[in-house]
């Protein structure tokens, strides 16, 4: 399989949130009004006009506290079932660019139901325009990546935690670096890496990362496209749950 | 930085207190990343858990303002243990020297302390010499008058159980903590520490850094890759601002300023040039009449350097000028004016609201920004009537750093060049241009005034720095590096009027040189050094990633300063697995060595720190203002009433100040809490740039105050709600972050609350946004530097 991926090792990530920022200044996406709410993670969700938040989680306490780090985005399925639901319903509102495998919303997601497509998605990634209707995720930076540059976030990275390149090329170095995790962190996990283009490497249990860090494993998924049209036929409720 | 920000991935440990990088120097995680990718450790001891702390392999919390108990237990621990490099100790650093009969140290205070003054004498201080005048040594280090043995007397009192009942950090970590940063004193180990504001902001802020010094060079840390003592720097150009003279003790290149007491050059020369009587010392600083002498010559080329002498503003003897005084003495009503250049005083300074209140007292206030500023806007602010404010404010737009050309220099010491981006918006001009037309009209006025007060300094002022009346960073660049202004035979070579000087080694006293900057002259030769991008490296270089086509660095384009320490007296690398400098052949090759001389054992050979008058690293410091070695005392606020090194509560030679602005309370149960200011990542100092951005805006947007779980529940607070957080001097309001990363701390005995604030907030934008940290913070500061101490200061937070 060839096309693009990203590989996220998420033990070097320090939620510097560059990637955060660079993203929204690539795309020209305006601020949110927020508040602190009592917590760093700021907005504290995606949005609309938010495609990538670092999510920041604190996990148990004193000398074995951990604060954990993801910079959450669309995981670019291999497979997408955001596209399999769209499919059937507005054909093209969800395109896979065949060179580079980017899952891309266009104009036409407008005419899809909101719930159908969120629910397809096993990392409760798109989100909606309430205005327009428009949904909106990451798109790879199809636009720099065709033109020959590095995805924003990747490009703005300092710490080597975002990288990006030819599919086989990351997968041999998140191998490689999943390996060298294991013999210090056992529960490190290279999450969904055959079904997705972007690649988690986490050094403790994705669970406590965040709740849709790693696709349910008896949920709507990218697993098989049986599990992607159950999601479509009403699973979806139990899957996020 | 003794070393570079690519260095870091050399260590085999990193040791981060008082800095948080992974927050505050993102890009440093590359190189931080890199050094625990080849089995280097992290090691983070901070008051909180903090980003750096989550990427650290081991993470101790001490109270704030405990750092010199943390660092006495640790050099305890080394010399009890014998960690230390003790070649390099005997070899390199003053551990040998004997100590005069003056000196001594009892219950807290050093010898020599004038209680009237609140000085010490520090004559008292003074090494033992011989009839020659060398300073006597013992190499076995038994004298018990040798440095080495007075150091170990004063830190056995540093036990594990006394650092822990003071820091609050349990005793088993301390332990384990000294133990994974001591193995650095293996020969072939190196660490580096990295520290910011979190040491230096304090009443001990100097000892601090002194202790951590010490630390290292008893570890053989200094000099070598992957090892030193490394400030990270708060501004891309602090280095290079703190080089070219902007502190009111130095001018350009560490020259100390001229007194009223030294009217003539001559006498200033006599009490400013240290002189060695120890043929193998080199005593660098014995040229310093040469500098000063090329500086005269750069800003007054017409004159005798004697003659421009008279011409240099003087400072009264013995009194500061630092930050804190300047706006005591403007509080007093004793400035007419004030140019706020770049700055925002109204929330940067501690104790703002002083500050504030200081600039009513103006007449007139030019304020030089890209955006309003609660400086700017003082007159208006919070508390302000503006009928009743008489102070005039001028404020001019300038444009920003990447609309101009010129060179900033970074933590490493890189002078880097940068050419302009975009063109200015809105007409703004650089702020060369801003000060070459004040000075223009200045200029013009005291020319044209027959009556005019002292002219002379002014109208004969070198203003060449610009060209078609626009103002030219590489004219101005040019002459810090330095030109013969005459012709002049030396050696072998003749340099005619006009050729840039190729090194500080030829600059002469006689003003037939000129250099802005002795440390910068080779930055500008035949080219632009700090220009340069060039990548190539012998494979020597390439194991430490040392660059040195890239950019300049000084001093001579030195990547790591003090290297000769980084082999042994026969010139042999200690690691030899990331040289720094080796002797072959009869040459040093590698990093630029610390002079040309051979390697120590030679009968020509030198002493490696050449910087010090007798050529050794300083474990005893007899300079600084208050002592030789680093002791204990408490933050001036403080929680506890007592400590168990000494009775002496606080630093007695601390910088204080008197009057109804300067609240004070240590021990006050109105004030229970210790506070700490910090940044984040989004906002950079009192965020006049990052507020107004709003994609930085929408992730950090309000003033939060970060306290524990434990503290949270005491006072009935709960995540994200709005608290009052109060000092002696201020209120402000803030949303509580309720976090495990803070923890109440055990100290002598009982439970001790800390709590977080960042200084990035202003009342000026955003309106919900709160206000400055530094509302609350104390204006002391230390002693020989003036910082004020804002990393440690008493507090209490109730909800709003």
């Amino acid at each position: 399989m060839s096309g693009k991926t990203f590989f996220v090792d998420l033990s070097r990530c320090t939620a510097c949130r560059g990637c955060q920022i660079a993203c929204k200044q690539w795309k020209q996406l305006p601020a949110e009004q927020t508040k602190n709410t009592g917590s760093h993670q700021n907005p504290p969700d995606m949005s609309f006009v938010t495609l990538k938040v670092v999510r920041m989680k604190e996990v148990g306490s004193r000398d074995d506290f951990k604060w954990l780090f993801l910079p959450d985005q669309c995981r670019h399925c291999v497979e997408p079932p955001c596209k399999d639901a769209a499919d059937s319903i507005v054909k093209d509102a969800i395109t896979q660019d065949k060179a580079t495998g980017a899952v891309v919303f266009t104009e036409k997601t407008k005419g899809l139901p909101f719930d159908v497509v969120r629910g397809a998605c096993p990392y409760d990634i798109p989100r909606q325009d309430p205005a327009t209707k428009v949904m909106s995720k990451c798109d790879m930076c199809n636009d720099r990546v065709t033109a020959g540059m590095l995805p924003a976030c990747v490009k703005t990275c300092p710490t080597g935690a975002m990288n990006f390149g030819e599919r086989d090329e990351m997968l041999a170095m998140a191998k490689k670096r999943f390996e060298a995790l294991k013999q210090t962190n056992p529960k490190a996990v290279l999450v969904d890496w055959e079904q997705v283009r972007v690649v988690f490497l986490t050094e403790h249990e994705p669970r406590l990362y965040h709740a849709t860090l790693m696709a349910d494993a008896d949920s709507a998924g990218p697993v098989t496209r049986f599990a992607a049209l159950d999601a479509v036929l009403g699973l979806r409720n139990q899957a996020r749950g | 930085m003794t070393n570079h920000w690519i260095d870091l991935k050399n260590s085999d440990c990193i040791f981060v207190i008082g800095s948080n990088p992974a927050e505050n120097h993102p890009i440093s995680f590359k190189w931080i990343m890199r050094a625990k990718d080849a089995g280097g450790k992290l090691i983070c001891v901070d008051p909180r858990f903090t980003k750096t702390a989550g990427k650290a392999d081991f993470y101790a919390p001490i109270r704030s303002g405990s750092d010199i108990a943390f660092f006495g237990g640790f050099i305890s621990y080394i010399l009890a243990n014998d960690l230390m490099f003790k070649d390099y100790v005997v070899n390199y650093t003053n551990a040998s020297f004997i100590v005069g009969d003056a000196y001594d140290f009892k219950d807290g205070m050093f010898s020599g302390y004038n209680a009237e003054k609140k000085a010490y004498d520090k004559s008292k201080w003074a090494f033992a010499k011989d009839e020659a005048g060398i300073v006597k040594k013992d190499p076995s280090l038994q004298n018990p008058r040798c440095v080495y043995q007075l150091m170990k007397k004063h830190y056995e009192r540093y036990t594990l159980k006394a650092v822990s009942d003071i820091t609050g950090c349990a005793q088993d970590k301390l332990e384990q903590c000294y133990k994974l940063y001591g193995a650095t004193g293996a020969p072939e180990k190196t660490g580096t520490m990295l520290y910011a504001m979190g040491q230096t902001q304090h009443t001990v802020g100097v000892q601090n850094i002194r202790a951590m010094s010490i630390i290292q060079l008893l570890l053989g840390n200094i000099g070598v890759a992957g090892g030193g003592i490394n400030a990270l720097r708060g501004e891309a150009n602090v280095q290079g601002s703190t080089d070219q003279g902007l502190l009111f003790h130095i001018l350009p290149g560490y020259v100390p300023t001229p007194a009223a007491s030294m009217q003539e050059l001559k006498t200033y020369n006599e009490k400013n040039t240290p002189v060695s009587k120890d043929p193998k010392s080199i005593n660098w600083w014995g040229n310093r009449p040469k500098y000063l002498a090329s500086y005269l010559k750069a800003i007054y080329p017409k004159q005798k350097p004697e003659d421009a002498y008279k011409w240099l503003p003087k400072v009264e003897d013995g009194k500061d000028y630092s930050w804190l005084t300047l706006f005591d003495e403007m509080y007093k009503g004793a400035f007419k004016g004030f140019f706020a250049w770049g700055q925002n005083p109204a929330a940067s300074t501690a104790n703002c609201g002083k500050v504030r209140e200081a600039m009513t007292k103006l007449d007139w206030m030019v304020t030089v920004n890209i955006f309003d500023t609660e400086t700017a806007s003082f007159w208006k602010g919070p508390g302000m009537d503006p009928k009743k404010i008489k102070t005039e404010v001028f404020f001019l737009p300038c444009c920003v750093s990447i609309e101009k050309e010129g060179s900033i220099s970074n933590s490493g010491r890189w002078m880097q060049w940068r050419y302009p981006g975009p063109a200015p918006l809105g007409g703004t001009k650089p702020d060369g241009d801003l000060i070459y037309e004040l000075f223009e009209k200045i200029k013009g006025l005291y020319a044209k005034d027959k009556k005019a007060v002292f002219p002379d300094p002014i109208v004969n002022l070198n203003w060449d720095i610009a060209t078609n009346h626009v103002f030219d960073p590489h004219k101005v660049a040019k002459l810090i590096n330095g030109y013969f202004l005459s012709e002049k035979t030396i050696g072998d070579k003749t340099y005619k009027a006009g050729d840039p000087v190729p090194s500080f080694a030829l600059l002469q006293d006689d003003g037939s040189t000129c250099s802005g900057n002795w440390i910068y002259a080779g930055s500008y030769t035949d080219k632009n050094m700090a220009a340069r991008r060039d990548k190539t490296q012998t494979p020597m270089q390439e194991k430490i990633g040392l660059y040195p086509g890239w950019t300049w660095c000084w001093p001579v384009n030195r990547r790591i300063i003090y290297n000769r320490a980084s082999v042994d007296p026969q010139g042999k690398p200690y690691q030899p697995t990331k040289p720094v400098i080796e002797w072959q052949d009869g040459k040093w090759v590698g990093d630029v060595p610390d002079g040309p001389w051979p390697p120590m054992a030679d009968e020509k050979g030198k002493y490696a720190f050449i910087m010090t008058t007798e050529g050794f690293a300083q474990l005893y410091g007899p300079g600084r203002n208050d002592g030789p070695f680093p002791e204990h005392y408490e933050p001036m606020e403080c929680p506890i009433p007592e400590h168990p090194f000494s009775k002496v509560l606080n630093n007695p030679t601390a910088l204080k100040f008197t009057g109804n602005r300067e609240g004070h309370a240590s021990c006050d149960p109105r004030f229970p809490f210790i506070c700490s200011t910090y940044r984040v990542t989004e906002h950079w100092q009192t965020g006049v740039m990052t507020r107004w951005t709003p994609w930085l805006l929408e992730a950090e947007p309000q003033m939060f105050v970060e306290m524990s779980p434990e503290l949270a529940a005491l006072r009935g607070i709960k995540g994200g709600d709005k608290c009052t957080v109060e000092s002696a001097r201020g209120s402000l309001w803030a949303i509580a972050i309720v976090t495990e990363r803070m923890r109440p701390m055990q100290v002598m005995g009982q439970t001790v609350h800390m709590v977080g604030i960042p200084w990035h907030f202003g009342w000026v934008y955003p309106k919900d946004g709160g206000d400055s940290a530094n509302l609350l913070t104390a204006s002391v500061g230390d002693p020989n530097t003036g910082i004020p101490e804002t990393k440690a200061f008493m507090v209490n937070v109730k909800k709003a």
